[in-house]
């Protein structure tokens, strides 16, 4: 006699649905048939909270959408202003922004390799990773006081500007990280349940990935070369050196290593970025009231989820008029399905936490 | 010694004792592996109630004695009842047949330290072993809910699965000693002067992976698997019954690592017992010697845990039945030749 296919709802409270997302899966035995992912648990109506907020008043709500990584959020929405609101920023505050994403990304890559590595059941990475990323929010939390949701960068430039001691203190924390990551790597790297449990599992295929609009390092590890530091580059991505990692298979395996990768990039980037930090303002002249001319404005920038996108409509006052936002958690989730097809129920788990959603940005 | 003591306090004494000794055990496991993951993880793990936290099994104990009992309306209450006592009761029931260390001479009277000593105690303690899992099977079904169920199934697979490598491993110990009493096992050992699990290693590793795969043990933690099914097949089960399944997890990882200790290494007997130059060694009593060896498997334990990411499902069944399999079959064959041989 067959199994009998049943419906197994996967959250809103499950352990590894990262947050308050709820997976309704069709499963025969263990193997997936369907996947419908049901989101909205998280929703605080952010996109029309902004309409009834100041320019400026909006930057600490953006840390809000990606927690994780909330500095990058606060720079997709500022660039999105800056480029609406004609504001030139200042050569160092663009090199302090990019050491505080990078920085960001570093925090936010080893935060989900301890999530997908718990998720596939090494426990001790998930501390290992979490003890890595806490140099990162300590840097954070000298540099402005905050280190989750840290409103790290103001309208027209950074709030603070980076001392020596604290550039020293960055430069021990990036030098240490290889050795951790080294440490974290001898477990998972080689490890044959770890490479059972990921290669060839929650495979998409280039096309197929852009065909979903995946973006950032899930796109990268099926093979496509998209990064919008290195195609479309803001703030001063275009000065530094630094390598585009890319998968070939685009499967789970691929993903941890293209994420395992960026760190090194990251690290290479603000390891640069610090080297050459010039002189000058941290921040432009900005009005108190900040009156953004008529007219409307999309900016995209890479933030370590994938593509972030700021669309900001202004009407001539002090408040926006309409900012809508592509988030790239959101985007990257429609491909679950495609992903776990076929696959069994245990990659469901895997596949997900590969993907690196967080709720707060898919639900806004 | 009066004839009440010999027949009835000491009887009813060891019977105390062999509900005690795993429960004892039991909270030092679960101590020692929160405390030793934890500092694995560079965390500090339980550190509060008691002496570096010892104490905190049983906070956690008193805790779910209070709590309430849930229980589904649509959960088949006969099932759902009885399976964390069956559990229990198979965990406990095996220890009556474990051995602790060589009998105590009081006077004329000889103190054994177990209850009872069969000709097939090792049969006896496989097949207890093998009803724990109709608790699984049955408090996963009788939930009436779908992560329980799919834990059940996994379980049902996977115990079955390990089982034969076990009985394989098993047996090739019982052609060596010539016996399945777990008394007489030890006893071949001390007077053969080598531990079985230095001589025939292969059978000690197939054991062992086994044994670890039919307590549900990480990395073969699939029937509840945290980040997957939640509980698995306990997840619907809360206060004293969930605190029965979890004890007696416990309990039945302390029992693989007697049986692991009996049939491989030498059960109460010091290191190297037939060298004179370290007879010293048996200052210590046998029991102390036991305890040592069983607290290394446990530890054992928890480091696997703390190291290894979990198995999928099909690879564990992969690996039990093209790897596992095989290679206890072939090793059952050579100790058997070997053993018609000399």
């Amino acid at each position: 006699m067959a199994f009998r296919e049943i419906d197994l709802n996967m959250g809103p409270q499950h352990p590894s649905t990262h947050g308050v997302l709820r997976l309704k899966l069709a499963v025969d035995n263990e193997v997936v048939l369907r996947v419908v992912p049901v989101i909205g648990y998280l929703h605080r109506g952010m996109e029309k909270l902004w309409e009834n907020l100041t320019y400026t008043q909006v930057v600490p709500l953006t840390d809000r959408l990606d927690y994780i990584a909330a500095l990058s959020n606060n720079l997709g929405y500022v660039l999105a202003v800056e480029k609406l609101a004609g504001i030139e920023v200042p050569r160092r505050a663009r090199h302090i922004r990019v050491v505080l994403a990078e920085l960001q990304r570093l925090a936010s890559h080893l935060a989900w390799l301890g999530f997908m590595a718990n998720d596939i059941g090494a426990m001790s990475v998930l501390l290992y990773g979490f003890e890595a990323r806490e140099d990162v929010l300590d840097i954070f939390e000298e540099y402005c006081g905050a280190r989750l949701t840290v409103h790290g960068i103001r309208i027209g430039g950074v709030p603070h500007d980076l001392d020596g001691a604290l550039v020293a203190r960055i430069r021990t924390v990036i030098d240490g990280i290889p050795k951790r990551l080294a440490e974290i790597r001898t477990l998972l790297d080689e490890n044959r349940i770890w490479k059972g449990r990921t290669v060839g599992v929650g495979v998409i295929e280039a096309g197929d990935a852009v065909d979903y609009g995946l973006t950032g390092p899930s796109l990268r590890a099926s093979g496509v070369p998209w990064d919008i530091r290195k195609d479309i580059p803001y703030s001063s991505y275009d000065e530094f050196d630094f390598e585009v990692p890319l998968g070939r298979n685009g499967d789970v395996y691929d993903r941890y290593f293209v994420r395992l990768e960026e760190i090194y990039q990251s690290i290479r980037i603000v390891r640069q970025a610090l080297d050459g930090l010039p002189a000058g303002e941290i921040s432009a002249k900005v009005p108190r009231v900040l009156k953004v001319p008529p007219g409307e404005v999309f900016h995209t920038i890479e933030t370590p989820k994938g593509v972030l996108g700021f669309f900001v409509k202004s009407n001539g006052t002090d408040k926006p008029e309409r900012v809508k936002m592509k988030s790239p958690s959101f985007i990257n989730l429609q491909s679950l399905e495609h992903m776990c097809k076929g696959n069994l129920f245990s990659d469901v788990v895997g596949i997900l936490g590969s993907l690196d959603i967080v709720l707060g940005e898919i639900d806004k | 010694m009066t004839p009440v003591v010999a027949d009835f306090l000491i009887p009813v004494g060891k019977i105390a004792a062999v509900i005690l000794y795993p429960m004892v055990m039991v909270v030092v496991m679960i101590w020692l592996e929160r405390r030793v993951v934890a500092l694995m993880q560079g965390r500090l793990g339980p550190n509060r109630v008691g002496f570096q936290g010892v104490l905190q099994p049983v906070a956690d104990a008193v805790k779910l004695f209070f709590k309430e009992n849930i229980m589904q309306r649509q959960a088949d209450k006969f099932l759902f009842n009885i399976s964390p006592v069956l559990v229990m009761f198979s965990s406990l029931l095996a220890f009556c047949f474990i051995p602790l260390g060589e009998p105590i001479r009081i006077g004329s009277y000889t103190l054994t330290l177990w209850i009872a000593e069969s000709p097939v105690g090792l049969l006896i303690i496989l097949g207890l072993s093998s009803i724990s899992v109709f608790g699984v099977i049955f408090g996963g079904w009788a939930s009436n809910s779908k992560y329980p169920l799919m834990g059940a199934l996994r379980s049902v697979v996977q115990v079955l699965s390990y089982e034969i490598p076990i009985g394989l491993t098993v047996l090739t110990v019982a052609f060596i000693a010539r016996s399945m009493d777990l008394v007489e096992i030890v006893r071949r050992q001390e007077s053969s002067g080598v531990w079985y699990g230095f001589l025939m290693p292969v059978s000690f590793v197939v054991f062992w992976i086994s044994a670890v795969a039919e307590t549900n043990r990480a990395p073969f933690d699939l029937p509840e698997a945290e980040s997957e099914l939640v509980a698995g097949y306990h997840t619907e089960y809360s206060g004293m019954k969930f605190a029965y399944f979890y004890m007696a997890e416990y309990a039945h990882m302390v029992l693989v690592s007697s049986l692991v200790v009996i049939l491989f290494f030498g059960g109460w007997l010091p290191p190297f017992p037939s060298v004179k130059a370290l007879s010293f060694l048996h200052v210590v009593p046998g029991f102390i010697w036991y305890l040592v060896k069983i607290m290394f498997f446990l530890y054992l334990y928890v480091w696997i845990r703390a190291t290894f990411p979990r198995y999928r499902f099909d690879s564990l069944i992969r690996l039990v039945w093209k790897w596992l399999i095989p290679l206890s079959l072939v090793n059952f064959l050579v100790v058997a030749l070997v053993r018609y041989l000399l």
